[in-house]
């Protein structure tokens, strides 16, 4: 049986064409039992990625199966598709998807979405032996990746930095309140990552406050006017400033005298703004975490320092599953030949006994058994060491300088 | 010979400390050697005090080397809660060396023996202890997780640039935790200093008693001060001031309660 990956995605089609053969999960459920007819087929479709795993004897029906179905979705013929189209075979497959689990091949490298995307996929899928053991291999290299290295917590950008500094100190952002001081570009941009992440904006305050309205009915909360913004220190979890503003907008007296009524709730503020908009003695107060822009930028250049020993790492541990499979895939070779030493073993144990049945004659129903199961024994324990080794010569072979895995 | 069970369990929770220790440096496997250094250690503890109990003629952990070793086992039993997680391993850092060295004392001073103990009839002293190890063991924890809590704190203010790959609990969520494990604690410290007054006329009135009550008083207003005056960095440092003064009350005057 051929593994097989019949796929397109953001790193060879443009949105046009990836758009056109995206599937929901009912569709891809659907594509999947479609194209199993006789096979194993898993359809995995989010925003960056349509691709199909085929286990299948008939590789090349498979293939142009898979093609003419990813060419139907998009309303094209097969050929037109084809610049876009990838194809994997066997290990490369494999480990294909072990990156796509890890993330290593997301557009936001280390994003945790695409783990539950490949989760939905699996249990939408038509599986069998073959991807059923690829699919729990590609989840558990994913968690493993997600568990033994910093991954996904490498922001790329000030306004990601921000947002991952926010989970640092709240967690989980669910029913955080957001509060945005200057309606610009940019403190918006930070309050769209936070939002979706679980935030919630409460205020936006603004010089203008018919321009922080608009803002506030693009993404919630109420609109204020920037006189009134020592006020939402009481009650935001995350102030995000960026105004053109000369001076600073908010004091630490205006925060200190906020406190007491947050009882000891973090405040994290990030301030967006050069010229600064707030008092960096903020920073001073318990419980206050005050971030400016350039603070913001050591956390993405650290991160991006460390992201490629990170990603390094994510590698080693999507190409040493990947090796883990394809021994699997080797012992699985062999079963065939395993079956039929069994059976032909088994049938001499049964011939050997048949020809004893008149000198077993006498023996109880008892005796018999004992000696069914001696046999058994016998035969088993003799065939135990033959198996091992030629399980073991299939994973050797597959390890030869020729078939070794490239990362 | 069930004695000898102390030996894979200091090997086991000697063996998460340093791998803890590594973790820090090398996230991954190391981190998952300590946590199984950890299950296993805490198991086989689990055997020897089930073997221990079985064979005394009389209550184990009585004594002060005896008391120790249970206060081992449920300090590493509550660390076991969160322990496991992968963003708590470094709470690992701090609770496995002193689990270790705690456990080496009492095997020193025979806490780890198998014919020893105080009358099992006494139930007053079985709750007594019991519920006073368990609180003693909460707060041994909650030191943990505000020493952890107040480093990050410390990164936090300092603009630490590498906090977000050690892959913490959030400060938020580690206040949380801290707060609810002394809430915990003290509502054991208070169930285990009832039988303990209530035997004050047999026994009388010692350091160590008027210590612990002193220790109560420390974690209540540590309560008070973070949920009613919201004084968070605060109550951590609290918290983990009290972290040493239930080991100095366990490694000193339990010896003055018990003898």
């Amino acid at each position: 049986m051929n593994l097989l990956l019949v796929g397109t995605s953001h790193r060879l089609a443009p949105v046009e064409v990836r758009e056109r053969v995206a599937l929901d999960a009912e569709g891809a459920a659907a594509l999947s039992a479609r194209l199993a007819n006789g096979r194993e087929a898993v359809c995995l479709s989010t925003c960056n990625r349509t691709e199909i795993y085929l286990a299948a004897d008939d590789g090349y029906a498979a293939d142009r199966e898979a093609t003419e179905a990813l060419a139907s979705l998009g309303g094209v013929a097969p050929f037109e598709l084809e610049p876009y189209l990838y194809r994997l075979e066997q290990e490369a497959a494999a480990v294909h998807l072990f990156r796509v689990a890890a993330g290593l091949d997301s557009l936001v490298p280390g994003e945790g979405e695409i783990l539950g995307q490949v989760r939905t996929a699996y249990e939408h899928g038509s599986v069998g032996p073959m991807l059923d053991r690829l699919f729990r291999d590609a989840l558990h290299t994913g968690k493993k990746v997600r568990t033994d290295t910093a991954i996904a917590e490498s922001p790329g950008t000030t306004s990601s930095a921000a947002a991952a500094l926010a989970a640092q100190v709240f967690g989980d952002l669910d029913g955080s309140q957001i509060a945005i001081v200057g309606a610009g570009k940019i403190g918006a941009l930070a309050a769209r990552r936070l939002i979706k992440r679980g935030a919630k904006l409460s205020f936006v305050a603004n010089r203008t406050t018919s321009r922080g309205q608009l803002l506030a009915d693009e993404l919630g909360g109420e609109a204020i006017p920037l006189e009134r913004v020592a006020e939402v220190a009481e009650t935001a979890d995350i102030l995000v400033s960026s105004t053109g503003s000369p001076d600073v907008v908010l004091t630490k007296s205006d925060v200190a005298g906020a406190l007491p009524a947050r009882k000891g709730r973090p405040l994290l503020l990030i301030d967006l703004a050069v010229p600064r908009d707030l008092d960096p003695t903020i920073n001073e107060l318990p419980d206050c975490y005050l971030y400016d822009i350039d603070d913001l930028e050591a956390v993405v250049e650290e991160t991006l320092h460390g992201r490629e020993a990170e990603f390094a790492k994510a590698e080693a541990i999507a190409v040493a599953e990947a090796d883990r499979f394809r021994d699997w895939l080797a012992t699985r070779e062999v079963v065939p030949v395993i079956a039929s030493i069994r059976e032909r073993a088994e049938a001499i144990r049964r011939g050997e006994l048949a020809k004893a049945s008149g000198r077993l004659a006498g023996l109880s129903e008892r005796e018999r058994d004992a000696v069914e199961s001696l046999t058994s024994q016998i035969v088993n324990k003799l065939l135990h060491e033959p198996i091992v080794r030629l399980k073991e010569a299939a994973v050797e072979e597959r390890h030869g300088p020729e078939n070794r895995l490239e990362g | 010979m069930a004695e000898q069970l102390v030996w894979p369990v200091l090997f086991a929770y000697g063996e998460a400390a340093v791998a803890y220790a590594g973790n820090v440096r090398n996230p991954g496997t190391l981190g998952r050697l300590a946590t199984w250094g950890v299950r296993i250690g805490w198991l086989a503890q689990t055997a020897l005090l089930v073997v221990q109990a079985s064979r005394a003629e009389a209550f184990p952990w009585g004594t002060w080397a005896g008391s120790l070793n249970l206060f081992v086992w449920l300090v590493v039993g509550a660390y076991l809660i969160w322990g496991c997680s992968p963003r708590f391993r470094l709470l690992g850092l701090t609770v496995m060396p002193l689990a270790a060295v705690l456990l080496a004392v009492s095997y020193a001073s025979g806490g780890t023996r198998t014919d020893e103990g105080t009358s099992w009839s006494d139930v007053l002293l079985l709750v007594h202890v019991t519920f006073v190890l368990a609180a003693f063991a909460g707060f041994t924890v909650a030191g943990g997780l505000a020493a952890l809590e107040l480093w990050q704190e410390r990164a936090l203010k300092r603009h630490r640039t590498g906090l977000l790959r050690l892959r913490l609990p959030s400060l938020v969520a580690l206040d949380r935790l801290t707060v609810v494990t002394i809430a915990v604690s003290l509502a054991a410290l208070t169930a285990g200093l009832i039988p303990g007054f209530l035997r004050v006329r047999e026994h009388g009135l010692d350091v160590l008693m008027g210590a612990t009550v002193a220790v109560w008083a420390l974690y209540a207003s540590i309560l008070y001060l973070r949920l009613q005056s919201g004084r968070r960095a605060l109550s951590a440092s609290l918290a983990l001031s009290g972290l040493g003064v239930v080991i100095v009350l366990q490694l000193g005057l339990l010896a003055t309660h018990v003898a």
